[in-house]
């Protein structure tokens, strides 16, 4: 493929690993479940102990990234490393924006999936990664339908709502899923020939659109993240339509972490059950403090990375 | 007496559309089970693809480990695909050490153990007792059967690569799990298969039922 391929799909007698039923399979056994943001590999332990269905490795929450600023990139291997010996569910990790080596780095450290994150400082400001290229599927962030469909066209597996990474305010992922399902939604309405409009519109390829538009869903499985920082915030999330949740800074900037990784997992189960939804957000102590989205400066929102 | 099966689908976390819809697709009923009460009123059971830590954990916070066990032990069916194996297992390497099982399957199950992620692969595999051809298979993250107890019937096995020859499919009286994931490729064999041994099982049940009504009235 181009120039920066990484691995090819490679067969071995009959089987082949990299395809596209193995990448957005992988999605399909998160659906439903929990991926929490972890630092260090006790962390990833207690996500796991907490059921996690996936851990996301970086070097700073988001909210460390905003308080402490400056560039934001892949973390180090190592502690990549230190964290997939410590866990036995499956681990992510970011890359930025365009950063294809990284992406290269990230498979050959054996993540099992590459978030391709406008958290971390983009790469490249006109592309993302080629991402059919690799055999490690990727999750990206979009904001509306449009992006999701950009994203998929470029081999993302599984999509999820950007949100507003750190702020542990979930107005951004509430906009932004409503405007997926929205956008999906419709699709449904339209006849064939103003699909071809709707395909110019979206900006995205027509046979993806109009794909959408027959399944009624994307062909991949969505995620919401970005400000989920309470087991209520999970289960609205399930219940405005996404398969599963992304948690940041959200559980380990909070006052008892175990705890409360352990309510977001239970809410997202019982996501239509505001009795266990009560149950669970009791005693849960301090939740993370949280930033006003509305007094960002443009230039600190990451939702608007990304093209 | 052919009164429609009631099938649930575990639904704490994992594929549990796909098999909600395959199993609508064989003319089941197909319903979700996350309570005990909704355990109690099914004939039988699909444990999904998933993280079979988080269905571990799951189960044993929301007071579940104990009826699916005794419901195991009565001879309910029930299907397990990926973490679904794994769920049935009575013994399981490279698990924390602190994950619980249903158990019933008297198998030892290896969690990952064709590897991570970028190992994940398809193929295809002969399963006994599924007519036509091989089944597709996708193995995500996959266990394998590293040993089978001498009442489990191998249903399927690899063929070729490096893990030639591991056992990928299993039964065991009502009891049938596979590595793979034929809820995900629109193959309908295997679910077919297990859905049948529902319909016998329901069918025995009623003869059984008829038979003490005959001589206790």
């Amino acid at each position: 493929m181009a120039e920066h391929s990484a691995t090819p799909l490679s067969t071995t007698g009959t089987s082949t690993t990299g395809t596209m039923a193995v990448k957005r399979g992988m999605a399909e056994q998160l659906k439903g479940g929990v991926i929490m943001d972890v630092v260090t590999p006790e962390q990833a332990r207690v996500a796991e102990d907490a059921g996690a269905v996936a851990v996301m490795a970086l070097e700073r929450v988001p909210a460390d990234i905003r308080a402490q600023g400056g560039i934001a990139r892949m973390s180090d291997p190592d502690m990549i490393d230190g964290i997939i010996e410590a866990v036995s569910i499956p681990v992510m990790a970011k890359a930025r924006i365009g950063h294809f080596v990284e992406a290269q780095v990230l498979q050959s450290l054996g993540v099992d999936y590459i978030d391709e994150s406008e958290v971390l400082t983009p790469a490249d400001e006109a592309h993302h990664i080629a991402k059919s290229a690799f055999t490690v599927p990727f999750v990206c962030g979009a904001t509306d339908l449009g992006e999701a469909l950009r994203r998929i066209a470029e081999g993302a597996a599984m999509i999820r709502s950007k949100g507003e990474a750190g702020t542990g305010n979930v107005v951004e992922a509430t906009r932004h899923m409503r405007a997926i399902r929205a956008g999906i939604r419709r699709l449904g309405t339209l006849d064939e020939t103003e699909l071809f409009v709707a395909a110019k519109e979206l900006r995205a390829p027509y046979d993806l659109v109009a794909e959408v538009a027959r399944l009624g869903k994307l062909p991949v499985v969505l995620f919401t993240a970005g400000g989920i920082a309470t087991p209520a915030d999970a289960a609205m999330m399930m219940q405005l339509g996404a398969e599963g949740v992304f948690v940041g800074s959200g559980i380990f900037k909070s006052g008892d972490p175990a705890q409360r990784a352990a309510a977001i997992v239970q809410a997202t189960t019982f996501h239509d059950d505001p009795d266990v939804i009560a149950k669970v957000s009791r005693g849960l102590g301090e939740p993370m403090v949280g930033i006003n989205v509305a007094t960002l400066p443009e230039s600190e929102r990451y939702a608007t990375r990304g093209w | 007496m052919s009164r429609t099966p009631v099938v649930g689908v575990l639904a704490l976390q994992g594929d549990v559309r796909e098999h909600l819809a395959t199993l609508r697709e064989l003319g089941a009923e197909a319903v979700t089970v996350r309570r005990p009460e909704e355990l109690a009123a099914v004939d039988a059971l699909v444990v999904p693809g998933g993280e079979s830590t988080t269905m571990a954990r799951l189960t044993a916070r929301f007071g579940l480990l104990e009826p699916l066990r005794a419901a195991v032990a009565a001879g309910l069916p029930v299907y397990g695909s990926c973490a679904g194996m794994i769920v049935l297992a009575d013994r399981l390497l490279d698990a924390p050490p602190d994950q619980v099982t249903v158990g019933g399957l008297d198998v030892t199950v290896r969690r990952n153990a064709f590897g991570r992620q970028v190992d994940s692969f398809e193929s295809r595999v002969e399963v006994d007792g599924v007519a036509g051809g091989p089944v597709h298979a996708v193995f995500i993250r996959a266990p394998w059967v590293e040993q089978a107890g001498e009442g489990v019937q191998v249903l399927g096995r690899v063929v070729g690569g490096p893990a030639d020859g591991r056992i990928v499919a299993v039964r065991q009286g009502n009891l049938v799990a596979t590595s793979f994931h034929p809820e995900l490729t629109g193959d309908r064999r295997v679910h077919a298969l297990f859905v049948d041994i529902v319909r016998r099982h329901l069918a025995e049940q009623a003869g059984v039922d008829a038979g003490n009504g005959r001589g206790t009235s």
